[in-house]
């Protein structure tokens, strides 16, 4: 049965929405059971930022906020960039779409290799092992890198089935299920930055 | 019954066409590859069945070494990783998994569906359930069970005071079986959100699915507090990392809220499907329509909740601001009101209906009276001084195993009884299902209502032995005998369940004369469940003619996907076939985990490697819905 036969038998509404698939549904619970493993992990940091005199504590120097604010840049800018290059693709412009998606997986390579020059500075002056500041820092940064490394993998799948034209046509489920997931990378970044970078300075 | 009959008369050339669709199993390897919902979910009921005998055997060597004081039967470290042992077994591997299997076999089916939602999904998650179980109980071989009770606190379970690999056993397996818990939650949400028959809107959803529907919920929002925890404590022991050690910065506390948070929405989660599972049997068995429907779907949600804002109950020992526990205190006996609700609604559509005493309905009740006790000594303990004194005392083991052995289990009982005829197509027999009651429902309170008793007596929880003193000696007596007669209940009933298959009668679609769409089926259902989609117009659609033979799908194996308020179709989707991927990606995990417990970081990586490349592949669309598209 084509989709033209299901239309016209079974009402098939003319809009196609992303909601309305199964797929998206199952990305919206994975995006909120991670936002919730997320909040958790934060919850652990100011629980233990209020447990302790001072946060961070004593000897342990602000969180510098040059790298951060570039890598904030970067990843808001991708996801800007997602959009535009999805809004593409539905008017038919597939090759745009391509290179704008590129262009995104490359914003996204250039926040991780942010993180890595932040790391190896910080690892001279600050060990994970040293206080529970560090090892909440590290835990809560290196597991959002790892969210961001991931999204970039989803992100290049898309891209592998756009370019082998295994996308279904009049359903692109798959580009919209990849771009929440990277959309909700960035909010959970987001997140991070306030709680990790600037509240301590408030 | 006329209904189901004529409804079941579908033409020749559909049903030959269907069972082209799904074929029957050619080869032993289909075992693996099946992404059926009814025998997975079978699977991961009897699955969940042995862990359940191993964690019984587990508290008869505990029953047998409390028998009488300063017994030497167990030594203390055995005791140790014996109960919690237990405690892990029945929790995470027994009462969820059951709850779940019984969840993806009927949901489909109670909602007119042909499949759950992610059909390749359900094969992974059963195949990780199974393989995270055996991991965990890997540690055995090893003598290196974990011993730190199953909450598991620091800084008891953290590297200072537990050097072996017993906690990491807990740590990574409970990290590895929550991610099968997490995607049979989101699979059962979609599901029933998605997958309804048409027409069958929101109010008109069996209550069941309430109940699986809140949990699985709270599973989404709850898990990730436990992985939080879990995966502190593993970078704890590993790494050196701190979180837990004050002398750092860390807080021991910490451990007890992220558990907590997580562990008190547990506890409603396998507890509320049970609460789902009443609301099915008792109807059926009462000749009548659930009395408060609505409010009774109404009290579940607000249960599960609620649940997410009284963890803090399970700490008050632990020296927290007086606010914070009259708050929590006040939440925890706030809880008492839903759950009223429910139990209200059992007991006057029983009073408005004509009981029916069989076995299903015998456990139905032992269930509500059994949780009656369970949840006044809850009420109790939630009371900030009454809990002082009885906290960590055998009265609390008392209340969980009120609320969990005598509620939860017992719904589960009622729901063996009253759905095996669905799953086998005959019926268990009657005579020794009410044997088996009885020395279930006598063995349970024999064992567990002393313990009221011997807990009032002071005597405190995981500790091995206890010195000898009139109260006690008679109290744990009473128990361990008590959990012997208990023990003697199964094995009536697997009996029972064994011979039934071949003894039993047969059932027929609908042997109780039941209101709901699963019993429109066949018993066993065809593969496909139900040759014609139905179309539904009311609640208990079969007592009130609310049911009609909707169109077939059988272009392609399809199920329609509808609305997720009122259930208007949208259109069907395709179903995957047989896959492989699903049980080859659950064993690579099964390696990463591994790798992780024997600290071999390289393998770690590799094995992460080929678990994403195995998902890719298992995503990677399915020929034909590529080609359907392209017109």
């Amino acid at each position: 049965m084509t989709a033209a036969e299901l239309r016209s038998e079974h009402l098939l509404p003319p809009v196609w929405k992303p909601s309305q698939e199964v797929g998206w549904w199952a990305m919206v619970l994975v995006c909120a059971t991670e936002a919730a493993l997320f909040a958790y992990f934060l919850a652990a940091y100011f629980y233990l930022g209020v447990s302790n005199p001072s946060w961070p504590p004593a000897g342990f120097e602000l969180p510098k906020l040059e790298k951060p604010l570039i890598m904030t840049l970067l990843l808001v800018s991708s996801s800007v960039v997602l959009i535009i290059a999805e809004r593409l693709r539905e008017h038919g412009r597939r090759a745009a779409y391509r290179l704008g998606t590129t262009v995104t997986v490359l914003l996204g390579a250039g926040f991780l290799a942010l993180q890595t020059l932040e790391y190896r500075e910080k690892l001279r002056t600050m060990s994970p092992m040293s206080n529970a500041y560090a090892s909440t820092f590290y835990t809560i940064t290196g597991f959002h890198g790892a969210h961001v490394a991931f999204g970039l993998l989803l992100l290049l799948y898309t891209l592998l089935r756009d370019s082998l034209g295994r996308i279904e046509p009049e359903r692109p489920i798959v580009i919209k299920v990849s771009s929440l997931y990277w959309h909700f990378v960035d909010v959970v970044w987001l997140a991070i930055l306030t709680s990790l970078y600037l509240s301590p300075r408030f | 019954m006329g209904l189901a009959t004529e409804y079941l008369d579908t033409d020749a050339a559909t049903t030959e066409r269907l069972t082209r669709l799904w074929p029957p199993p050619r080869s032993v390897l289909a075992w693996l590859s099946t992404v059926d919902h009814k025998k997975l979910g079978k699977r991961y009921i009897i699955t969940a069945f042995v862990f359940f005998a191993l964690g019984g055997i587990e508290a008869a060597l505990l029953r047998a070494q409390l028998a009488r004081p300063d017994a030497r039967l167990l030594t203390p470290e055995a005791y140790n990783q014996l109960f919690t042992m237990h405690g892990v077994t029945m929790m995470f591997l027994f009462v969820q998994p059951v709850l779940s299997g019984f969840s993806f076999y009927l949901t489909p089916l109670m909602i007119g569906a042909r499949e759950l939602a992610f059909p390749r999904l359900n094969s992974f998650s059963y195949f990780v359930f199974l393989l995270a179980g055996i991991f965990i109980y890997t540690s055995f071989l090893l003598g290196a069970a974990p011993n730190a009770g199953w909450f598991n606190y620091t800084p008891l379970s953290g590297p200072l005071y537990n050097s072996g690999p017993n906690i990491d056993f807990y740590g990574l397996g409970l990290l590895f079986l929550g991610i099968s818990t997490t995607v049979g939650a989101i699979n059962a949400i979609v599901t029933i959100a998605k997958l309804r028959a048409p027409g069958m809107s929101i109010d008109r959803m069996p209550l069941f699915l309430w109940s699986s529907l809140t949990m699985s919920v709270s599973v989404v929002f709850a898990m990730p507090a436990l992985s939080a925890a879990l995966i502190f404590l593993e970078l704890e022991r590993h790494w050196h990392f701190v979180f837990f050690d004050p002398q750092f910065g860390g807080n021991a506390m910490l451990w007890q809220h992220l558990f907590w948070v997580f562990g008190h929405p547990w506890v409603y989660i396998v507890f509320l499907p049970a609460t789902g599972m009443l609301a099915m049997v008792i109807p059926t068995f009462s000749r009548r329509p659930m009395v408060g429907h609505t409010f009774v779907a109404l009290a579940t949600v607000t249960t599960g909740l609620v649940g997410f804002g009284v963890w803090v109950h399970h700490m008050f020992a632990t020296g927290l601001p007086q606010l914070s526990m009259t708050f929590f205190g006040a939440a925890s006996i706030l809880v008492s009101i839903p759950s009223a609700v429910q139990i209200f609604a059992w007991l006057a559509t029983m009073y408005y209906g004509r009981v029916v005493y069989t076995t299903s309905m015998l456990f139905a009740i032992a269930f509500i009276v059994q949780f009656v006790i369970g949840g006044i000594s809850g009420v109790m303990t939630a009371a900030v001084p009454f809990d002082w004194q009885v906290t960590d005392t055998y009265f609390v083991v008392a209340h969980i195993h009120y609320v969990l052995a005598g509620g939860t289990l017992f719904g589960v009982l009622a729901a063996i009884y009253y759905w095996y005829p669905k799953m086998y197509g005959r019926l268990l027999d009657e005579r020794l299902g009410k044997l088996s009651f009885w020395l279930l429902f006598i063995g349970f309170n024999l064992a567990f209502f002393p313990m009221h008793v011997s807990g009032m007596l002071g005597m405190t929880r995981r500790v091995y032995t206890y010195a000898s003193s009139p109260g006690l000696d008679t109290a744990n007596l009473l128990s361990t005998i008590g959990a012997y007669v208990f023990a003697l209940g199964f094995v009536v009933t697997l009996w029972n369940v064994i011979q039934s298959r071949v003894a039993g009668h047969v059932a027929g679609p609908n042997p109780w004369g039941a209101g709901t769409l699963e019993w429109l089926a066949e018993s066993p259902p065809e593969d496909y469940n139900f040759a014609q989609i139905p179309i539904v117009s009311a609640r208990d659609p079969l007592w009130t003619n609310g049911v009609t033979a909707g169109p077939a799908f059988d272009e392609a194996r399809l199920t329609p996907r509808t609305s997720a308020l009122d259930a208007d179709l949208q259109r069907p989707i395709e179903l995957p076939h047989e896959n492989y991927w699903a049980v080859a990606t659950s064993v690579t995990l099964l390696v990463t985990f591994s790798a992780l417990l024997i600290r071999s970081y390289w393998l770690f990586g590799i094995a992460l490697a080929i678990t994403l490349f195995g998902a890719a592949r298992w995503m990677w669309p399915l020929q034909s819905k590529v080609a359907e598209t392209e017109i």
